[in-house]
């Protein structure tokens, strides 16, 4: 009898484990999976706000990092990020002056926006506004960066999906 | 002996027990349910649900267009009485209301038709037979958007409705003649959401047609009007677009075929997904979302970017280049009634779309702002231009996709095959709902019947 019962718990254990019933939660679209495991994504596009490795600019000038304040970054939200600039020796360069250009280059377009640099937020930390993606994709962000009479370009390239 | 046949039948009864509840799609969504359905419900099985398997990464694609993922309607910042029911009842009565015409004849509703989705069903908009130079887009869902008209050449819902009040070729007011009417007809609604209004009987101050048009009679008089007296007229003005953008905001896309398709697929429900689409349609979905890369603009839950894209369109003989998006973008930056006027009710950090505009680029030339496509059978003929008759029409335009000339296309040709055609067209047909709104806002008022 012993014996019978200890299987049975162990059968409806093993088949409960694999099969979670679906749940309203779930018809909703909360918490759900991909096949991969990652949970599923909605949005039509998007990252992970800090997805951007910090990079050094193309001459080594600078070392630059980008953040966008939106997180998960999505399609279709003009949003803000925040860069951080320094010089090659990790000193934070407070007296930069940014410009920003970007796009996708494989559909031959721009921003659909005109983001640029608004405020100095001191200690090497610039508030880059407007920017905006629409549609999913492989996009780049270039930014030229300059100070004390010397400039550096850096392009960042990433993708929503 | 006998204890462990019995264990090993009871083994058995579970598992086949398991088995059919997982298989009814009653429990099981995790993977490993999947994997078991999907051994029932294969093709040898006769449910025939391969038309209605999708990856992971395709039901968050599918889910991404859903209505169920479109957020409650935000407020407008640059209208404070957007959500005013006096502001909504005022705005249905104006949006129907012909007197805002001198002839008598136009009203919004002329060519914003309710049992048309809000359109006219013409090639261009056309009132006293006259083509205006485009084709009129529905106000269903326009809410959410940030640019109104085909170039964007406005920036919120309001300062669209007072242009066409005043262009000779649509209503022909004039800004003081409708603030007066407004004034008269409306004064008990009006003061109610705006307060007290301002006296504008003397017609010296006030000529009774005066406007800002170049050329005309009515700007000359309202040239020599005294600074704050046009100040007082353009306030009338606005609220009376801010009234008419209350009414038109609450006109919001209804639940489709899709987006119920859509929930199915996310729990991978075969059996109601198949209940749902054709297997043509989903095909059609699997095109939209994949091949036919329509979801580069055609995406989030009203199927649009909500940005404007050169997509290399015929010019119809005897019709002028339309250079589009590069003109307005330079018109709304000067719009007097832009998100940053002084008729606006936001503050200048509300609008960020205007701040951050896009005004250089050689994309902008020739590029108009991407439909959204709910109802998008309802609503031929199609493009700013209304230049393609059916979407059999627009379908051909993509599948070869010419260069564009001024400007660059954003198409790159799909050359689906005749049957693939036809199957995106049968999805697109599954978008189809009456507008989500009161049912008395889709009529006239009955003050006015």
């Amino acid at each position: 009898m012993r014996i019978r019962i200890l299987t049975c718990f162990l059968a409806v254990t093993l088949v409960l484990a694999g099969c979670n019933p679906i749940t309203r939660s779930e018809a909703d679209g909360d918490g759900m999976e991909m096949d991969d495991g990652m949970p599923m994504d909605m949005s039509g596009g998007s990252m992970a706000a800090d997805s951007l490795e910090t990079q050094e600019t193309e001459n080594g000038l600078f070392r630059v990092s980008a953040v966008s304040q939106l997180d998960p970054v999505v399609i279709n939200e003009t949003h803000a990020w925040t860069l951080h600039v320094e010089s090659a020796d990790g000193t934070p360069v407070a007296d930069a002056t940014i410009t920003i250009d970007g796009g996708m280059p494989e559909h031959n377009h721009g921003f659909p926006t005109a983001p640029r640099v608004t405020e100095n937020l001191s200690g090497g930390d610039y508030l880059l506004e407007g920017m905006r993606f629409n549609m999913g994709g492989v996009w780049v962000l270039t930014l030229e960066i300059s100070s004390g009479g010397q400039s550096d370009t850096v392009t960042f390239e990433f993708e929503l999906k | 002996m006998r204890r462990l046949l019995v264990a090993v039948a009871t083994l058995a009864l579970i598992l086949l027990v398991s088995v059919v509840l997982i298989a009814t799609g009653l429990v099981g969504g995790g993977s490993v349910g999947v994997a078991i359905r999907g051994v029932f419900e294969s093709p040898a099985g006769g449910a025939a649900p391969a038309a209605h398997r999708w990856t992971g990464a395709e039901r968050g694609l599918i889910a991404s267009l859903s209505i169920d993922r479109l957020p409650s309607l935000p407020p407008d910042p640059s209208n404070a009485v957007g959500d005013y029911p006096d502001a909504v009842a005022l705005g249905h009565a104006l949006f129907f209301d012909s007197g805002l015409s001198p002839d008598g004849s136009v009203s919004c509703s002329t060519c914003h038709q309710p049992d048309r989705y809000f359109t006219d069903g013409k090639v261009l908009a056309n009132v006293r037979d006259m083509d205006t130079p485009r084709h009129t887009p529905t106000i269903v869902g326009i809410a959410y958007s940030d640019w109104y008209y085909w170039d964007g050449r406005k920036d919120s819902q309001w300062a669209q409705a007072l242009a066409p009040q005043e262009a000779p070729i649509e209503h022909g007011g004039t800004r003081t003649a409708h603030a007066r009417y407004v004034l008269s007809k409306y004064r008990r609604l009006y003061e109610s959401v705006f307060g007290p209004a301002p006296d504008l009987s003397d017609t010296t101050r006030f000529p009774p047609e005066a406007a800002p048009l170049e050329g005309e009679t009515s700007g000359t008089a309202w040239e020599g009007m005294a600074e704050e007296d046009r100040g007082a007229v353009n306030r009338v003005f606005a609220n009376i677009g801010k009234s008419i953008a209350a009414y038109s905001r609450r006109i919001l896309p209804g639940r489709s075929r899709f987006d119920d398709y859509a929930k199915a697929a996310l729990v991978n429900d075969w059996t109601r997904m198949s209940e749902l689409f054709s297997a043509e349609e989903a095909e059609g979905l699997r095109l939209f979302i994949g091949e036919g890369q329509c979801t580069d603009c055609h995406n989030g839950p009203l199927f649009t970017n909500g940005t404007f894209h050169n997509i290399g369109l015929p010019l119809p003989e005897g019709s002028k280049f339309d250079q589009g998006r590069s003109q307005g973008s330079l018109q709304v930056v000067e719009d007097v009634f832009n998100c940053l006027g002084e008729f606006s009710d936001a503050n200048q950090e509300a609008c960020v779309e205007l701040r951050f505009i896009k005004l250089e680029g050689e994309e902008l030339v020739g590029a108009f702002k991407v439909p959204g496509l709910r109802n998008v059978a309802e609503t031929a003929p199609y493009m700013h231009n209304g230049v393609f008759p059916d979407l059999e029409a627009v379908i051909r335009h993509y599948n070869h996709a010419p260069p564009a000339f001024p400007g660059h296309s954003d198409l790159v040709p799909l050359a689906f095959t005749e049957a693939q055609s036809a199957a995106l067209k049968a999805f697109m047909l599954t978008l189809s709902a009456p507008p989500d709104a009161p049912p008395d806002l889709l009529r006239q008022p009955e003050s006015q019947e």
